[in-house]
């Protein structure tokens, strides 16, 4: 049920954020989710494509430092009270967070955010239980 | 095994006896033919006949890297250009470059020592030597070629760059003997693992390293990641090139200084004074038998300590301890002398972190402020900021605690660390006072 994001080390210089796009732009990977978690002087890029291997390869071959790590998407009802609502389950459930990001979506009444949790497995388990549907990383890749 | 068995294990006695003949034989040489020795020798009141004991060349004058700069081009040379045969020059990064020559007799002694350091570092006439040494001006490549010639090696001239050919080259001619400068070697390997290869697959024995200073956790790093014994050899084009002084892969414990072609002291480098067996202090070298480019007590400004002590594989020429650094790249954190190979010791033992770093000295609101520029692996990326600054932390702490400085740690992208195929930039010292 997991999903795979790719993760970049960069260094907070002008004009990197712009190079890796282009990097998969001519890889011809399409980024469907991004979030930049920064430091004065460097930051994580995480992002959700559609092809991780190609991009992968893409971003090593230039140089980058990557890494694949696993998240977890989770649906959203698009109202006042959803985010909470999922939020509650989990501190219920002792479940950390440590990032989460909104991921874009053309149509649908939900919204999808991905997590990144300390206990993935136990987090896809209460969350189910609870009916919030948790997307399998293929069918988000495609969403 | 031992290459000059009669040489390299000649008893003390008999060995100073050798080297005062030559000392002296080399003064008045380079009084006749030098104007600059003439100079300096008159001005120290000295005459080359005063030297009648090995200690009173103490009182000889010093010969510096700026003495034979301003000595540019041929100014040093202490025969006629008729006889000179080689002209070698060391990489002019501070202004002038150094110009040395050599004698048909001088390239002759040096392929001697060489072959005599490569089967101190474990070399025999069977072995293949991949020498990824730049050949040309520098003496690196031609150095280990003459002297792997001498000894009946097969060599395979591979010199620096051209780092993939290099590796296909490892694969398919299975050398056994790797000569390269320690950062070039770990480049090797990192080219290496991304063409899909490892080094276990290679057959390497042994490897032997130069040409600039690195610690004993790379020697550990780079044993483990090119699968070979890694032996330091020690020269310097000034002198000769290569082949001053190796380490005996037997004990690995100091390098052997050729002492029937050199005499070396440790000075104090602040004053000059000579110091004791077992003080650490500056180098000084005056080759004994060179013809085109002699050199007396020539300042190294490499820092080590001489230990007159047996060795296990017999040879009885002095070792000095592996060069901990230069007294010129010394730098002087508010008040705190660091070596960059200090440095890269406390780098080396955090898991996850490899040697690729950099350090930067600046001052501000009169301050010196030391920053070190850690390239980021795959193995400490985790993609956690909070892990990465943790990293942080870490080696700055560490570099407080065993250095007594205070670093501020900077992660950069992998590769963005200026890396020549040869020496490695360490240090970057932006202050002018
Ligand atoms: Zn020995």
């Amino acid at each position: 049920m997991q999903a795979e994001q790719i993760s970049i080390f960069l260094e907070n210089k002008a004009g990197r954020l712009s190079e890796v796009t282009g990097i998969l732009a001519k890889a011809k990977v399409n980024i469907r989710a991004l979030a930049l978690a920064d430091t004065s002087d460097f930051g994580v890029l995480r992002l959700i494509v559609d092809n991780n291997a190609v991009a992968e390869q893409a971003l090593k071959e230039n140089g980058f430092t990557v890494r694949k790590t696993k998240v977890v998407a989770v649906e959203v009802d698009d109202r006042p009270g959803g985010l909470f609502n999922i939020l509650e389950i989990l501190k219920n459930a002792q479940i950390n967070v440590e990032y989460m990001y909104a991921f874009i979506r053309q149509s649908g009444d939900k919204a999808v955010m991905v997590f990144r949790f300390d206990q993935s497995d136990e987090a896809i388990t209460v969350l189910t239980e609870n009916k919030i549907t948790v997307i399998n990383g293929k069918d988000l890749y495609k969403l | 095994m031992i290459y000059n068995i009669e040489y390299e294990t000649m008893p003390r006695e008999a060995l100073e006896s050798i080297q005062l003949k030559r000392l002296q034989a080399t003064l008045s040489r380079v009084y006749a033919t030098v104007p600059f020795y003439r100079k300096q020798f008159t001005s120290a009141g000295i005459l080359p006949g005063d030297i009648s004991k090995l200690n009173d060349m103490q009182s000889l004058p010093f010969t510096t890297k700026k003495d034979l700069r301003d000595n540019y081009p041929f100014g040093m040379f202490a025969v006629p250009m008729d006889n000179v045969v080689r002209i070698h020059a060391s990489s002019g990064t501070t202004g002038q470059p150094t110009v040395v020559g050599y004698t048909a007799r001088d390239i002759n002694t040096w392929s001697e020592l060489m072959a005599r350091a490569l089967v101190a570092g474990g070399a025999t006439r069977g072995d293949i030597i991949h020498n990824a040494y730049g050949y040309g001006l520098f003496t690196g490549g031609l150095g280990v070629h003459y002297g792997a010639e001498k000894l009946g090696a097969s060599v395979i001239p591979v010199s620096g760059g051209n780092t993939k050919r290099q590796v296909i080259i490892m694969k398919d001619f299975k050398p056994t003997i790797l000569t390269a400068t320690p950062s070039y070697s770990l480049h090797l390997a990192e080219a290496a693992e991304e063409m899909g290869f490892s080094f276990a697959d290679f057959h390497f024995r042994y490897g032997i390293f130069g040409a600039e200073p690195w610690s004993e956790d790379m020697r550990q790093e780079i044993e483990r990641k090119l699968n070979l014994t890694a032996i330091d050899i020690y020269g310097l084009s000034e002198v000769i090139g290569p082949g001053v002084s190796i380490e005996c892969h037997e004990a690995k414990q100091g390098l052997h200084i050729f002492e029937d072609h050199f005499i070396p002291e440790i000075i104090d480098p602040d004053t000059g004074k000579v110091l004791p067996y077992g003080e650490t202090g500056e180098l000084v070298i005056t080759s004994i038998t060179k013809e085109a480019f002699p050199v007396i007590r020539y300042r190294t400004r490499d820092i080590t300590t001489l230990n007159p002590e047996p060795c296990i594989c017999g040879r009885t020429h002095v070792r000095m301890k592996k060069v901990s650094g230069r007294s010129d790249d010394m730098l002087i954190i508010r008040g705190v002398n660091v070596f960059p190979s200090q440095i890269e010791s406390v780098l080396m033992q955090i898991e996850g972190v490899e040697p690729h770093y950099q350090l930067i000295v600046e001052r501000e609101d009169n301050l010196d402020v030391l920053t070190v520029m850690v390239e980021v692996s795959e193995n400490m990326f985790s993609d956690e900021v909070k892990q990465l600054q943790q990293f942080e932390n870490k080696i700055s702490k560490d570099i407080k605690e065993y250095l007594g400085v205070t670093a501020k740690v900077k992660l950069v992208e992998p590769k963005s660390i200026a890396r020549s195929e040869g020496k490695a930039a360490r240090v970057i010292d932006k202050r002018k006072i």
